[in-house]
């Protein structure tokens, strides 16, 4: 173990004189480090203390300031502010509706879309692939989290929305045009396009939400179900992700609640249109697309508190589901590795 | 092992070899994205990055010309007030879990710091926004610094924890035995011995957020202009980007890629750097 080779300093001087100098008396010793360094010690232990507060001073923070920021609007529309569909910042009229519907119709395009192709680089990652491979597509799968979102926007509106508009829309037109999700004229920037960046931005946090979890399947479960005879897909299926399950839920619940706050590229191929339309081809809008979009504009105090309170909402709705997640992850990997700790 | 002859039945083997090239499958399909992205960026990219580009302020539409250096510039000054905010207090707090961590508070902290993680960056672009930018009247430097090192805090002080808690306990046993006060133990021997991991994540939590664009929109603001005020709007690349790859001028949309592969490299230079200065650490160590 290369840690224990990390030099430990000890402490120069001083202490040791005033070792050598009352060797026979130990009291001494223990009067001579304790008058300066316990003081020191308190005042370490606070300000880590003090560290450790910042994190729920800043949550708290976020809470108060959004809340109290939203007050107009929550007074002025009410419950009537999720309902509400018209969006019109010139008569001071504002309906979250067509904002929520977006963000939840586009996380949910990308989920379906993410969620297969997470989990099977997972099982393909830690069941099936020659261990060599292994750590080279973790870390490339981790790589696509390290992109910035705006950069997958970019690429977006340059290669993937032409690529919908030229091939992949008149396909789906074509072939499933009766489901009344593919109609309509085709853009290649809209809600299809959205969902499918950002089913590849969350992929890399399912996958590896999900490769930890089933990491942690004890390999005796694998060998018990092998030694039945059984084939590898039925022992992924029932000793893996059967073990896994409620892992691979929080992993696919933490990358919902990414996918819900997701901003930059979103906002550059959604199309941004405050509009509740079934087809996947037509643009669409989401709660963090307008706050972008519009907040720097807002002049007047009604139109700011709106958006205002369309961010509480993404906070409240995101603070949810990430605790939901971490209590699933937490109890089966967090009780595991801390018990290896202890 | 006379059961051995018995075949598997056909059903079940090509349900199984299915299951594989379906697996392999998921796992192409998740990496070409990756390819693309990078490829195509290189491609676009590489030919517009030159001197000007890099020396250069923005010059208006219509005029050839002109470069990023002042989102450059920008990005690396925001991202150091971020730093000079996050780090510390990020470690701080992972070392407090790690060190004096039992009971309620510390799981609370665990789990806000969790939950912190997980919340959309425009949501702290508002709040930085009422916390710092209402109050000074005009956006600024400094509340983009504010917005990255807030959301830098919780990465870190998980990954600090996470990487406190593998040095193996006869560590901090041996410094306490040896007379060194309690703050010296945990600076000078247990942080020391999980030095790598710590910076470690603090480099993953810095290339996190240098690409950042959400919450500077209305903290840094961005900036046409050459600013080194901490107190005025200032350039960041990420905004760069953004408002040049939604105009309508190919011009812009070439230096959108430029400045989108200098930002990449920006990240992966950072990450690299410091996974070469901890691995040549660990060596000297060993020999």
């Amino acid at each position: 173990m290369p840690r224990f080779h990390t030099p430990v300093s000890l402490p120069s001087g001083k202490q040791e004189h005033a070792a050598a100098a009352t060797t026979s008396a130990a009291p001494h010793i223990e009067l001579r480090t304790s008058k300066f360094s316990k003081y020191v010690d308190v005042v370490f232990r606070y300000s880590l203390l003090l560290c450790s507060i910042s994190i729920i001073a800043v949550m708290a923070l976020f809470f108060y300031e959004l809340t109290s920021r939203s007050k107009l609007s929550i007074a002025r529309f009410g419950f009537g502010f999720f309902t509400g569909s018209t969006w019109d910042p010139v008569a001071g009229d504002f309906g979250a509706m067509p904002f929520i519907y977006g963000t939840l119709l586009s996380s949910l395009v990308a989920l379906v879309l993410a969620v297969p192709l997470a989990v099977g680089v997972a099982v393909f990652v830690t069941e099936l692939c020659p261990r060599s491979l292994r750590g080279i597509i973790s870390f490339t799968v981790e790589l696509l989290a390290a992109i910035p979102s705006v950069i997958y926007g970019l690429w977006g509106i340059f290669v993937l929305a032409p690529l919908l508009r030229k091939y992949v829309e008149p396909w789906l037109g074509k072939n499933f045009g009766w489901s009344g999700l593919f109609t309509g004229p085709m853009y290649g920037i809209g809600m299809l396009a959205a969902g499918i960046i950002l089913a590849i931005m969350i992929i890399p946090i399912i996958a590896s939400i999900t490769r930890e979890v089933l990491v942690a399947v004890p390999q005796s479960q694998r060998e018990a179900v092998l030694a039945l005879g059984a084939t590898r897909w039925e022992m992924v299926r029932m000793a893996v992700l059967r073990n896994a399950r409620v892992g691979i839920m929080g992993g696919i619940i933490l990358g919902l609640g990414r996918a819900i706050g997701e901003t930059m590229a979103v906002t550059m191929l959604i199309g941004n249109r405050p509009e509740v339309a079934k087809s996947l081809f037509a643009p669409g809008y989401t709660m963090a697309s307008v706050i972008a979009n519009e907040f720097s504009e807002a002049t007047d105090d009604l139109y700011l508190s709106a958006l205002v309170e369309i961010g509480l909402v993404l906070l409240i709705v995101t603070v949810i589901v990430n605790a939901c997640a971490r209590l699933l992850v937490w109890s089966i990997t967090n009780g595991h590795s801390a018990r290896n700790n202890a | 092992m006379p059961s051995v002859s018995r075949p598997v039945s056909l059903v079940r083997r090509l349900t199984n070899f299915g299951f594989i090239g379906l697996s392999i499958l998921a796992a192409l399909l998740v990496l070409a994205p990756l390819g693309a992205i990078f490829g195509y960026l290189v491609y676009k990219g590489i030919g517009s990055i030159n001197l000007a580009f890099l020396t250069n302020t923005p010059r208006p539409v219509g005029e050839d010309g002109g470069g990023m250096a002042n989102a450059i510039v920008g990005s690396v000054m925001i991202l150091g007030m971020g730093s000079i905010l996050g780090v510390p207090l990020g470690i701080g707090a992972g070392v407090y879990m790690a060190e004096f961590g039992h009971g309620r508070f510390v799981n609370l902290v665990r789990f806000t710091a969790d939950v912190l993680n997980g919340i959309p960056s425009i949501v702290v672009g508002i709040a930085v926004y009422a916390l710092v930018v209402l109050p000074q009247h005009h956006f600024s430097a400094l509340s983009g610094g504010v917005a990255l090192g807030i959301m830098m805090i919780p990465t870190i002080a998980r990954t600090t924890e996470e990487m406190l808690l593998m040095v193996p306990n006869t560590i901090r046993e041996a410094a306490l035995g040896l007379g060194i006060p309690q703050w010296r133990a945990t600076l000078q021997v247990t942080l020391r011995t999980a030095s790598k991991g710590v910076i470690t994540g603090a480099m993953l939590a810095f290339a996190r957020v240098a690409g950042e664009t959400a919450p500077l929109l209305f903290t840094a603001f961005g900036n046409q202009f050459w600013s080194l005020k901490p107190d005025q709007p200032i350039a960041a690349l990420p905004i760069q980007i953004f408002a040049y790859a939604i105009s309508p001028f190919d011009e812009w949309h070439r230096q959108a890629w430029a400045g989108a592969l200098i930002l990449i490299v920006l990240i992966v230079v950072a990450v690299a750097a410091v996974r070469v200065v901890t691995s040549r650490g660990s060596m000297a160590n060993n020999a």
